[in-house]
């Protein structure tokens, strides 16, 4: 996985509590096993009833066209467990989220892809919306991991809290599955302990004529 | 040795931990697996180019349920869409010897149906599936657990998943349900009290008088609904219905081990004196039909009620205004009345046999209202044999219903099936999200009652009025 440092780059404030991953990644326009994420992006909700670009949708302006940290309300990516709603983020050229706070299977995804999920708090995050929207695109924002600070027009920098083990994962760049195959010895054991104790859970569920032999 | 009380969910994770990861973790061990169409192909293929092995085939299962058609005599090619991840989910399946339940499988359905039905959900167990919803099986003591594309892959290769341990949280749902009313009603209540994101970062045990009296299937559709509450697992103690349930199942344990396994599964529950981290209650014995009127499932009213007027409330307000333009709704506006072009019974939530049986028993001998469209698509291809073993089928088409074959259909539209802008839908599924049924769909969430008696009423009625 691409360690993450910092990044510096447009804001783009989309200042609205719930937003789910149907509507950052809609399925019913994921029409293929490998789909444009870029077009994918917010696909319904950036278009009019007439399917037309909504020119006055804040993500069709051009100031926002190639966006690297995207600032949200409440509970951003609840829903469903799609991770195409962070391929999409990520095809668009965004590595941080701002929020006020994240869905959990959201901020997971966006842990397995690199992406730097940041909550803060509602009376920092009131400030910081403020300026991101005074910004409107035209100054950019540096969010440095390192230093876990945010900086950029309108005001002083703002420190975030996250934790030291999700730090180290995402500026490392450490590959999850890689982490786990450590414990190879530990997943053995543990299969080992069940079959005796539980083996209702261990043994291989298989159905004469039904299930298939590997 | 004196032990402290702990709750079923310590229980749980406790007897699954395997190690500590270098990310402060837990890997917690996966004891079913099961994949769908629309998310394991690109785990299939990542597996491919890693050329990497999946470590237990045999406590995996591969459901098709998300793309496929609901078309009599369907095949791969009904839903163009979908026959490129229903192919690339055979070849995968098979590469790596997964029992696949595909097309005209005797026991394909909805991955969440078929999976407590066959057995394949045990209480004590862990249960991953890359779909949200998997927190549905927590109605039969599980713990379900709903994970990315990544995670899947993960779970694939070393057969565990490594997460945060979730904090406890218990809900008692206290009081009897009147009838007509059901577990649906009680999660969109608890979804109305508490918002849509009050269970982040814990795990749910829903206990009390009004859970107890729940049947298995209700108590399946109860745990559906957790991760609308933002929790990825919500599930129910064990008890003897749960036991009389699974007995003799498929997958189930026989014999011997189902007495030794009967013995553990009767430990599976919150001790007394336990601590949780955070305890709600909910009085559910008034309760009425629930219905959602906005976009968002904390948008729920009795279905009697009128729209809210959320304009003085700045917490909520930029949220509620939209979803009154995106449904066609003005605040103070009766829900009962409110003219309806579609039903669409069906989805993990209410497509059980009780499901179909609850609303055929209303619409058993009416007609859907003229302009209606009206659809009934059981849960699980099983759950459809027995519905017409029973007639239900016929009551159904008699009434006007398309009755379908089995898959996910209307609830996310990844079939093809879909409702067209502003459409008015009374569904039986669990997203009323902006374009989640079709673009410029408003879709109204309820349980079967509500969902059968507004096909007939041509309006949004409630079932305790229909005779
Ligand atoms: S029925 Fe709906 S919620 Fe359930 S698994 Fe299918 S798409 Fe997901």
């Amino acid at each position: 996985m691409q360690p993450f440092t910092s990044v510096t780059g447009v804001a783009l404030p989309l200042l609205q509590d719930d937003i789910n991953t149907d509507q950052i990644a809609p399925i019913p326009t994921q029409r293929s096993l490998k789909p444009d994420y870029q077009a994918l992006f917010f696909s319904r909700a950036r278009r009019s009833a007439d399917d037309s670009l909504d020119p006055a949708h804040i993500l069709n302006q051009p100031q926002f066209a190639a966006p690297s940290i995207f600032v949200t309300g409440r509970n951003f990516g609840c829903g469903s467990s799609r991770e195409g709603a962070v391929w999409t983020m990520m095809a668009v050229g965004v590595t941080c989220i701002i929020a006020r706070s994240i869905a959990d299977l959201y901020r997971e995804n966006c842990l397995q892809n690199g992406v730097l999920p940041v909550e803060l708090p509602d009376p920092v995050a009131e400030a910081f919306e403020k300026r991101v929207v005074a910004a409107n695109g035209a100054a950019p924002f540096t969010v440095n991991l390192e230093t876990q600070t945010i900086s950029g027009p309108g005001g002083a920098d703002i420190r975030f809290d996250i934790s030291d083990a999700d730090r180290t994962r995402l500026l490392e760049g450490l590959d999850d599955i890689g982490m786990s195959l450590k414990h190879t010895r530990e997943i053995g054991a543990w299969e080992a302990r069940t079959s005796v104790g539980a083996p209702w859970l261990q043994r291989a569920v298989r159905r004469p004529g039904i299930e298939p032999t590997a | 040795m004196t032990t402290q009380p702990r709750t079923m969910f310590d229980k749980l994770w406790d007897a699954h931990f395997v190690a500590r990861r270098l990310d402060g973790r837990d890997m917690i061990y996966i004891d079913r697996h099961v994949l769908h169409e629309l998310h394991a192909p690109h785990a299939f293929e990542q597996l491919q180019k890693q050329q990497r092995g999946v470590r237990r085939a045999d406590l995996t299962f591969s459901m098709q349920d998300h793309t496929v058609a609901t078309k009599p005599g369907r095949t791969q090619s009904t839903n163009p869409d979908g026959e490129q991840f229903q192919v690339a989910m055979r070849e995968g399946s098979l590469r790596h010897g997964i029992r696949l339940f595909d097309l005209g499988d005797p026991e394909q359905g909805i991955s969440h149906v078929v999976a407590p039905e066959l057995g394949l959900v045990l209480p004590g167990a862990t249960h991953a599936v890359p779909d949200s919803h998997a927190c549905t099986v927590g109605g039969l003591g599980a713990l379900g657990i709903g994970c990315g594309t990544s995670e899947l892959e993960h779970i694939l290769i070393t057969q565990t998943l490594a997460m945060k341990r979730p904090r406890s949280m218990r809900i008692t749902l206290e009081g009897q349900l009147h009838p007509y009313v059901s577990a649906k009603d009680l999660s969109l209540r608890i979804l109305a009290l508490f918002g849509p994101s009050f269970g982040r970062g814990y795990a749910i045990e829903f206990a009390g008088e009004a859970v107890r009296a729940l049947s298995i299937e209700a108590r399946l559709t109860l745990c559906n609904l957790a991760i609308e509450m933002g929790s990825r697992s919500g599930f129910v103690a064990p008890d003897e219905k749960t036991f009389a349930y699974l007995k003799g199942r498929p997958y189930a344990p026989q014999g011997a081990e189902w007495e030794a396994a009967l013995a553990q599964w009767r430990l599976l529950r919150s001790d007394e004196g336990a601590a949780f981290d955070k305890e709600l209650r909910v009085d559910c014995a008034d309760l009425a039909p629930q219905i959602t009127w906005g976009t968002d499932l904390s948008q729920t009213i009795s279905v009697t009620d009128k729209v809210p007027d959320l304009a003085g409330d700045p917490e909520t307000r930029t949220k509620s205004e939209r979803a009154l333009a995106y449904m066609g709704l003005e605040a103070g506006q009766a829900m009962l009345g409110l003219k309806i072009d579609r039903v669409f019974i069906g989805s993990c939530t209410n497509a059980r046999i009780s499901d179909l049986r609850t609303a055929a028993q209303i619409i058993k001998g009416k007609r859907v209202a003229p302009g209606v469209t009206a659809m009934a698509v059981p849960g699980s291809t099983s759950v459809k044999r027995a519905a017409e073993a029973e007639g239900l089928d016929g009551i159904f088409r008699d009434a006007g219903f398309f009755w379908g074959e089995s898959g996910c259909s209307m609830c996310a539209g990844g079939n093809g099936d879909r409702g067209s802008p502003q459409e008015r839908i009374v569904s039986t599924t669990n997203r009323n999200f902006e374009g989640r049924q079709g673009k410029g769909v408003r879709s109204h969430l309820s349980g079967v009652e509500v969902a059968a008696a507004s096909a007939i009423a041509g309006v949004i009625a409630d079932p305790r009025a229909i005779d």
